[in-house]
Parts: C-alpha cells; sequence; structure tokens
C-alpha cells in the first residue's frame, strides 16, 4: 500500500457514539448539528479541538462531539477553559452554555473571560428558562415570567446577553438562531476563527418549558434585523424599516420611505468603541420588538494566553532558562563544615 | 573609647514591636538574616496586624517581630523574649506582658509623649512610675538620636526620624555582636536606585551599633556563637517561599510546566507573588476573578497535561470546594495549597490556626476523598509540595498541602537540598499515547497497581475523550446511572486513595526506653511539640513523641502506634480535629491539647499538658 493523505474529516467524523439525550424537537439539536457541519471547514484536527461546558441542558453538548470534552460544573466553563486555551494556544477551546450557566451562576466568570479576551469560542444557547431544572425563570426571562418558582410573575429585570457581552467589551460578540442554518454557520465560522473570545448567543427554542420564545424574530418575520458589515441597517417584511441615528445620540426607527436609504445607520461591526453596537443591542430589550442578528462587533485586542506565554518566553530570553539550583540556593547562603 | 565585656549566651529571644509603619518586620528579618549567616539557629515569629496602617500609635497598630536564635539547634521562635524593643507606648504596652521579671525593655523616649500615651491608654508615664519595676529598662531617644545623626543630610526632619528602625537595628546588632557589613551590603543593593535613602539608612545604622558602643547605658554586649548544624550549605527561608520552590521544583522532577491559578488572600498571597517572579523557569501563574477561577483555571490547565496548583486560605478553599469534588470525579492531578489561618469566615487574617483539617478531609459534597499533606516546619513546606505532586501525579488526584501563618511568614536556617537528590516523578506522569482497550481509548480504565486512570491530555491524536462530573461508568468513562457502578465507582475512588499509603514510610516514632505516653503532632506545631519534648526528657519525663506528614490516609502502622502507648496526646492548634480522625479510626481514647490564640504554642505550655498526662498515668 502506498501512503495516501488521511480522507478530509466530514461531518460524521465529529459525532461521538453517545446517544442525544435532549427532549424531542429541542433547538439543540439545530445547533449540535451545525457546529458538528462547521469542524471539517475549521481545518483543526480533531485532537486540538475541545468542547468545554458548565451544567445544564446545552451543557451535555460536549458528550456529542467527537473531540476532547470538559461538563464541568455550573457556570465554571469559562474560568476551566481560560486554564486550557491559556497553556495550550495549539488548542482550539469552545464553551457551550445556557442562559442560567453563563449569565446566573457564572456571570463572573463570563464578563471576566470576556475582558480578558482570552482565546475562547463561547457559545451561549438563550432559552430564556430553566430546562434542565424543569421550568424555572431564568435571567433572561421576559419581567413577569410565570413560572413554578414565580407563580405571581418574575419580579427582577433580564439580561441581554449581547448587552452584557458588549459591557465586558468582548471583542467579537454576535447572535443568531438555532435553526437559521446559513445564518448560524456563518456567525460559527467567523466566531471560530475569531483571535481572542468570540461570544455568540444563539436563541435556542426550548419546546417543553419556554416554546415560541423567539418565533417573533424567527426567519422572514419583521422584527429580525438582519446585521451586515457596511450595510444599512433594514428591516421589515418588505424591508420598509431602518435604524437611524438622531442628532440626540440615540437610535430609532424610520421609514425608509421617509427619511431615504441615506439617513440610515450603516452598521460598522469593528468600530473601536462599543457604544453603537450597545445601542443596537438595545433596540429592544426582549426578543419581542426589532431585534438584530449577526455580527454586533469584532475588534482585535491582545489575547490573555499569547500574552501570559509571551512573558514566560521573554523572561527566558532576558535571564536564560532557570536553574532550580541557583534558585534554591538564593542570594544569602553560607556553609556550615562538617 | 572604653572596651566594654563581652558576655556569652546560649539562646537569646528578641521581639520587635512598634507601629505598621514603623519597619518592624524588615527591621526583624534583617536581624534574622544576620544572625543566620553568623551560623546561629534561628526561629521567627512576625506578627502583625490585618490592617495595613491602623491608626498610628494605636494599640491595634502594633506589629511585632520576634526573633529566637541560639548557639544550639531550637525548634521555636522562644516563649518570653529576654529583650524586647518597644518603638512607642502602644508597643510595650501591648507586649510587656509577655516578659518574665528581669527581661530587658529599649524603649524610644521620644514616643512616650502625651499623646501616645493617651492612645495607648496609659494614664501616667510607664518610664516614670513602677510599672516596669521588674524589668530592665533602658530608656533611649531613639528619634532624636536618629534625626542628629542625619543632621548633614538634605532629607526631611519626618524622612530622617522614619530611618530610626535602622538606628535600632545598629543598636540590637551591637548589643548581640552581629557583624555590620552584611545590613550595610542589604541596604546598599536595596536602595540603589536612591543612594540619598542608601546613605541616610546606613548611617542610622552605624550610629545606633556605636552609640551601644560609647553610651553608659549598656555595661556590655553579648555574643552568642554559631550553632552545630549538620554540615552543608544553608539558606534562610519562609514557609511560603519554600512552598514556591517546592512547587517550581516537583515540575523539573515530573517534567510538566508549573500553572498556578490563584486570587490574592491572606496569608498566601506571597506564594502567588514569588511564583509570578519565575516565569523563566516556565511557570505561568494566573490572577482570576475570584477564589473558583483560580482552582477551575488550574483544573482546566491539568486536563492539559500541566502540573496544576492553586493557592489560598480556608475562606478560598470554601469557595472551591466544588471544583475540588470535580477534580476527584475527574480523577486529574491538582495541588491545592492551603495557608491555614484562624477561622471561622474571615477570621484572623494574619493569625495562625491548624482548624482546615476537617475542611480538607471532608469539606465536599458526596463521597470524595483527598490526600492531605502537611508541612512541619517552613523549609518543610519544600518537601511537602514535592510530596503532594507524586501522589497527585502518580494517582490523578487532587491533593491537599496544609501549612499556616506561622510557617508561611515564620524563617528559619534551611539546609539547601540538591538538585539531583530531589525525586524523579517523570514515570509517574505518564502520558496516554496509544488506545488501551482493544482499539479504543478508555478514559477509566485503571492501572491494576495504583488504580489510577490514564492520563491523556488534548493534542493526542485517536485519544478524543470527554470527562465530566456525572457518573461515569467503570472502564469507559460514559455517563452511567446505574446503581451497582455508582457503588464500584465509590469504592474504586475510595480505594485508590487507600492505596496511597503503600507508598508513604511508616510513621516513625522518636521514643524513650519506658515511655507510656506518645505526643503526637502534625503540622506546624511541631517545633514547638519536639521542644517541649524535649524539656520534658531533660525534667525526668519519659515521653515518646511522632509527627504525621500524611493525614490522608494515614502511614499504614499508625494504629499500632498508637495502641502502643498507654496514653496518647495530640496538641493542636484547633478544637481538636486531628484527635477526632483518630478516634474514629482506631478507636483509641487519644487525649488532646487545645489552643486557637492565633499564635504558636508556647513551648512551656505543652511542657505543662505533658506533665499534666504524666500525671495521669502514674
Amino acid at each position: 500500500m502506498t501512503d495516501t493523505a488521511a480522507p478530509p474529516l466530514r461531518k460524521k467524523d465529529f459525532s461521538s457514539d453517545q446517544e442525544v439525550r435532549w427532549c424531542p424537537g429541542c433547538g439543540d439539536y439545530a445547533i449540535l448539528a451545525n457546529v458538528q457541519g462547521i469542524m471539517p471547514s475549521l481545518g483543526i484536527a480533531r485532537e486540538n479541538l475541545v468542547f468545554v461546558s458548565g451544567i445544564g441542558c446545552a451543557a451535555r453538548f460536549p458528550y456529542y462531539m467527537e473531540t476532547y470534552g470538559f461538563h464541568s460544573i455550573h457556570g465554571r466553563a469559562p474560568a476551566i477553559a481560560t486554564g486550557i486555551s491559556a497553556t495550550r494556544p495549539d488548542l482550539k477551546v469552545f464553551v457551550v452554555t445556557g442562559d442560567g450557566d453563563a449569565l446566573s451562576i457564572g456571570g463572573n466568570h463570563l464578563i471576566h473571560a470576556m475582558r480578558r479576551n482570552a482565546n475562547l469560542t463561547i457559545l451561549l444557547f438563550n432559552n430564556q428558562i430553566y430546562g434542565l431544572t424543569k421550568g424555572q425563570y431564568s435571567p433572561t426571562s421576559e419581567l413577569g415570567k410565570i413560572t413554578k418558582s414565580t407563580p405571581m410573575g418574575s419580579l427582577d429585570y433580564p439580561f441581554n446577553p449581547v448587552s452584557v457581552a458588549l459591557g465586558a467589551e468582548a471583542t467579537f460578540v454576535a447572535r443568531s438562531i438555532d435553526n437559521e442554518r446559513e445564518h448560524l454557520t456563518d456567525m460559527l465560522t467567523r466566531a471560530a476563527a475569531h483571535e481572542g473570545t468570540a461570544f455568540i448567543e444563539i436563541y435556542q427554542n426550548c419546546n417543553i418549558f419556554n416554546d415560541g420564545a423567539f418565533d417573533a424574530v424567527r426567519k422572514n418575520r419583521p422584527q429580525q434585523i438582519r446585521l451586515e458589515h457596511g450595510q444599512p441597517i433594514r428591516f421589515g417584511a418588505d424591508h420598509e424599516f431602518g435604524v437611524a441615528l438622531k442628532r440626540t445620540g440615540q437610535l430609532e426607527i424610520v421609514d425608509v420611505a421617509s427619511v431615504g436609504e441615506d439617513g440610515l445607520l450603516v452598521h460598522d461591526a469593528h468600530r473601536a468603541d462599543p457604544g453603537l453596537a450597545f445601542m443596537l443591542s438595545r433596540l429592544s430589550h426582549t426578543p419581542e420588538g426589532p431585534t438584530p442578528i449577526g455580527l454586533f462587533r469584532q475588534i482585535e485586542r491582545p489575547v490573555y494566553g499569547t500574552g501570559l506565554n509571551r512573558q514566560v518566553d521573554a523572561a527566558i530570553a532576558r535571564r536564560g532558562r532557570g536553574e532550580l539550583a541557583d534558585l534554591l540556593a538564593g542570594s544569602d547562603s553560607w556553609v556550615v563544615a562538617g | 573609647m572604653t572596651s566594654k565585656t563581652v558576655q556569652q549566651r546560649g539562646t537569646v529571644t528578641i521581639r520587635f514591636a512598634g507601629d505598621s509603619g514603623d519597619g518592624m518586620q524588615l527591621t526583624g528579618n534583617r536581624f534574622t538574616s544576620v544572625s543566620a549567616v553568623l551560623g546561629n539557629d534561628v526561629a521567627t515569629l512576625p506578627d502583625f496586624p490585618a490592617e495595613i496602617r491602623a491608626p498610628a500609635g494605636s494599640l491595634p497598630g502594633v506589629s511585632g517581630f520576634q526573633l529566637h536564635f541560639a548557639d544550639h539547634d531550637i525548634l521555636t521562635p522562644g516563649d518570653a523574649p529576654d529583650v524586647l524593643v518597644a518603638m512607642n507606648p502602644a508597643a510595650l504596652k501591648t507586649n510587656v506582658e509577655d516578659l518574665d521579671p528581669g527581661a530587658t525593655i529599649i524603649v524610644n523616649s521620644d514616643a512616650f509623649s502625651p499623646g501616645n500615651l493617651r492612645k495607648a491608654r496609659y494614664d501616667t508615664n510607664p518610664l516614670e512610675d513602677a510599672t516596669l519595676d521588674a524589668f530592665n529598662v533602658i530608656s533611649v531617644p531613639l528619634s532624636t538620636l536618629t534625626v542628629g545623626a542625619l543632621d548633614d543630610t538634605d532629607l526631611g526632619k519626618k524622612e530622617k526620624e522614619r530611618a530610626k528602625n535602622m538606628f535600632a537595628l545598629g543598636l540590637m546588632s551591637w548589643m548581640f555582636s552581629r557583624p555590620t557589613e552584611p545590613t550595610i551590603e542589604w541596604v546598599r543593593t536595596k536602595f540603589a536606585s536612591q543612594p540619598e535613602l542608601a546613605e541616610a539608612n546606613i548611617t542610622a545604622f552605624t550610629a545606633g551599633f556605636a552609640f551601644g558602643e560609647t553610651t553608659e547605658l549598656f555595661a556590655h554586649s553579648y555574643e552568642v556563637k554559631p550553632a552545630e548544624l549538620p554540615p552543608g550549605r544553608y539558606r534562610q527561608i519562609t514557609g511560603n517561599a519554600a512552598i514556591a520552590y517546592g512547587l517550581v521544583a516537583a515540575a523539573e522532577c515530573t517534567g510538566l510546566p508549573l500553572f498556578l491559578g490563584g486570587y490574592p488572600i491572606t496569608p498566601a498571597s506571597d506564594v502567588l507573588h514569588e511564583l509570578a517572579r519565575l516565569k523563566h523557569f516556565g511557570v505561568r501563574t494566573f490572577q482570576a476573578e475570584d477564589e473558583i477561577a483560580g482552582v477551575g483555571a488550574a483544573l482546566g490547565a491539568a486536563f492539559a497535561g500541566n502540573l496544576a496548583a492553586t493557592v489560598t486560605s480556608g475562606p478560598g478553599v470554601a469557595l472551591k470546594a466544588e471544583t475540588i469534588g470535580l477534580a476527584v470525579s475527574v480523577e486529574l492531578p491538582l495541588l491545592i495549597l492551603n495557608i491555614q489561618r484562624g477561622g471561622p469566615s474571615t477570621g484572623l487574617p494574619t493569625k495562625t490556626e491548624q482548624s482546615d483539617l476537617l475542611q480538607a478531609m471532608y469539606g465536599r459534597n458526596g463521597e470524595a476523598p483527598v490526600p492531605i499533606v502537611a508541612a512541619s516546619t517552613p523549609g518543610d513546606c519544600f518537601d511537602a509540595a514535592i510530596e503532594a505532586a507524586r501522589i497527585a501525579v502518580t494517582y490523578r488526584t487532587p491533593v491537599f498541602v496544609l501549612s499556616d501563618g506561622y510557617l508561611a511568614n515564620g524563617a528559619e536556617p534551611w539546609r539547601i537540598p540538591a538538585v539531583d537528590d530531589l525525586p524523579d516523578l517523570r514515570s509517574a506522569v505518564r502520558f496516554a499515547t496509544e488506545p488501551n482497550h482493544d482499539g479504543e481509548f478508555w478514559p477509566f480504565q485503571r492501572d491494576p497497581e495504583t488504580l489510577a486512570r490514564p492520563w491523556a491530555t488534548p493534542g493526542t491524536a485517536g485519544l478524543e475523550h470527554r470527562i465530566g462530573g456525572l457518573e461515569k461508568a467503570d472502564g469507559t468513562g460514559n455517563i452511567s446511572y446505574d446503581p451497582d457502578n455508582h457503588h464500584r465507582m465509590t469504592e474504586l475512588r475510595a480505594a485508590k486513595i487507600a492505596r496511597i499509603a503503600e507508598t508513604i514510610p511508616p510513621l516513625a516514632v522518636d521514643h524513650v526506653e519506658g515511655a507510656r505516653l506518645l505526643v503526637l503532632g502534625w503540622g506546624s506545631t511541631y517545633g514547638p511539640i519536639r521542644a517541649a519534648v524535649r524539656r520534658a526528657r531533660a525534667d525526668g519525663g519519659l515521653v515518646a513523641t511522632a509527627h504525621l506528614r500524611h493525614l490522608n490516609p494515614f502511614p499504614s502502622n499508625l494504629g499500632d502506634v498508637l495502641r502502643s502507648y498507654d496514653r496518647v496526646l495530640v496538641p493542636e492548634m484547633n478544637a481538636g480535629q486531628l484527635r477526632r480522625l483518630l478516634r474514629a479510626d482506631f478507636l483509641v481514647d487519644v487525649h488532646g491539647y487545645h489552643r486557637v490564640s492565633g499564635l504558636p504554642f508556647t513551648t512551656a505550655e505543652l511542657v505543662d499538658a505533658i506533665s499534666h498526662e504524666l500525671k495521669g498515668l502514674s
């Protein structure tokens, strides 16, 4: 037999032998298929891919990927993943999390991973509910949500995950939807190619406890706004609406017919300042009103792990590789004769 | 100049006490260094408030540094100081009770102003009434003399006065015949970028020395000859430095890169600081957003193939508990260094205690055994760290290293180990590179000898696998809710930790013929216990003693040792935590001696405790 190059990997090569155990109809299936689908195109060997998760329905994800995987504890995946990626720049590390895992119990780790710009691709499956614990309201549930733990309605104001990520100055912030195959593929591919923390909020339907939470903003629905870098921001059934920047510094929804296309805000995903992207994330606080999906922001900033390893290299270059005997001897030693 | 006589002393204990801002820790450390280099055996006890700068002159603001040096080997920082240097009334007030009658007190008389006396709650000046009649009080206007010595410099009065600790150091250096050159050299190096300050400090220091020589206040000086220590090259080391070096050494022994995830916490932060300086050893340190992320990143780094550690104190361990449980479940090597302090809650951040033993033993949900290694002296922290790393990598388990505030900040002469004598732990690492089960890779197929699972790091082709905190099927590691499997895995995890006992040396007992009492300790009580046993024996007491390095699992002969004595006394700086474990494991009626004052035991109180037990036996 002659040597032949290994055949290119296909989607099924990234599918583990474990039975997938999400509820039938769960939005997670579409996301899993999409993620497995982009893997061959990344050009990264399976052994160099690591999926880290916390706790929750989404957190089962690593078991279904034929890569390295770590299903950890509630909220802590970004911290554990930071330890992996910072010490092993040769690895591509994904974090798969949910709205409770990332924004409630793990909120601290999420924001710090993002400000640090650890080299992580963070996929936040947002279904606005606690699924695995059977239907309590989550930190992204709409105000007044009636659940088993809030029979008279929830009292706390929800997070908008994209706003949180932009507030923490993540260097890549995007939003997509579980069953928008092409859009999600595009966002995942771009996120995976990003150096630093790439954060994608994925609207994910929980058909058991919160069915239809994103129906208002799904494909071809008038409230969905597709952000395209360099394009004026338009939406509506016939693209009849647009987003304009008022002289007062606020964004407003306008009729394109009345202001003309030149009067619309042109989306710039690469602005250094996250302010405008933040304002876009605030057009509607919850996915009922006009809601942008797509890439909000992508900028370059030094990556934590790269800096960490550079300091080590620089210290060795400057001082030479440390000699343990010298370290132990110190600068102030004396001899006791026998 | 008249030459004064020199008296020989075998052992001296000095305590420097002053305001937090008076530089007492620095002064004490300098005196220690010089004494160590001179060949004395030394032991130190820094004692400082949690506040960085409490109000000047106030009682809570007093910072102390006790130093014991001798011409023979010593085990403790000394019980009662022979000399107290008190820089102000508050320092006098808070420390005078620890002195025995006849002790020498050197005070900075300049600081005994009505305002400072009031802050120290003295109604009258103790230098002028009978308060201190039992002591040999030497009043020295330290501030005035220091400022005077610096007359020719351009420094402001405040800056001049700030050098008074160096004047005091000079005076004490004369009093105890310490060489001046090392300190002068040290000042030059420390203030290399500020030569003016360097010269001022040196001037104050030499003026203090000269003052001792010329003043009529001192009739004579003292000399403490070098101690006879085992031959070798020595240095001074604190526990926190030793534990950091131990980690670096363990990384070299295992051939793994070292990763430390931590979060600032007293009294553990110096380990993070020390390792952050050692990047040229390939050390990666990560100051995380919280304690949980510190251990989380370390566990991630362990999965990725690092020798991973986290350093903290008791409150931090409480936060890390869930992640340590995860490390037990996924069976990855991880070192958790707990530099214990007084608890519960925030407790006494700068004081010592050994009250986290049961937390290390049991502080997790589920059946989650974790090996525990304890350090007994500052220098021993080095060996404890290496031993913990050996256990962690060999058995793929998190391991606790227990140190405490006393070891962390206390210093002793340390015989520098030869690098060639350190254990070779590379064979214990053995990363998995090949499938291990009919062409498949089973991440939980165990080594039959150690019961350790294979360590396959990301980047290894063909061994892609998933781990997690859910129960795993024995062998394949797949999620399993099977009842029998869970029981089996629980037993396997326990058996793996129990097997560590096969590789730890039996407990060595320092026995004397006829001894019916065993004094057993662990951790930083080593020094006081040995010193007390030594003294009890000198008084004719028949006492055996032993000290535990491994708290989980125990050495395999421990039960036999306990049962071979009529009485066992376990002194602990807690309410009896080891005692409880021993009673539970061995059904032996262990007696305890417990005190939690934030300070190490004195030799005298343990001598009393021992003699009480001996009386009970007779």
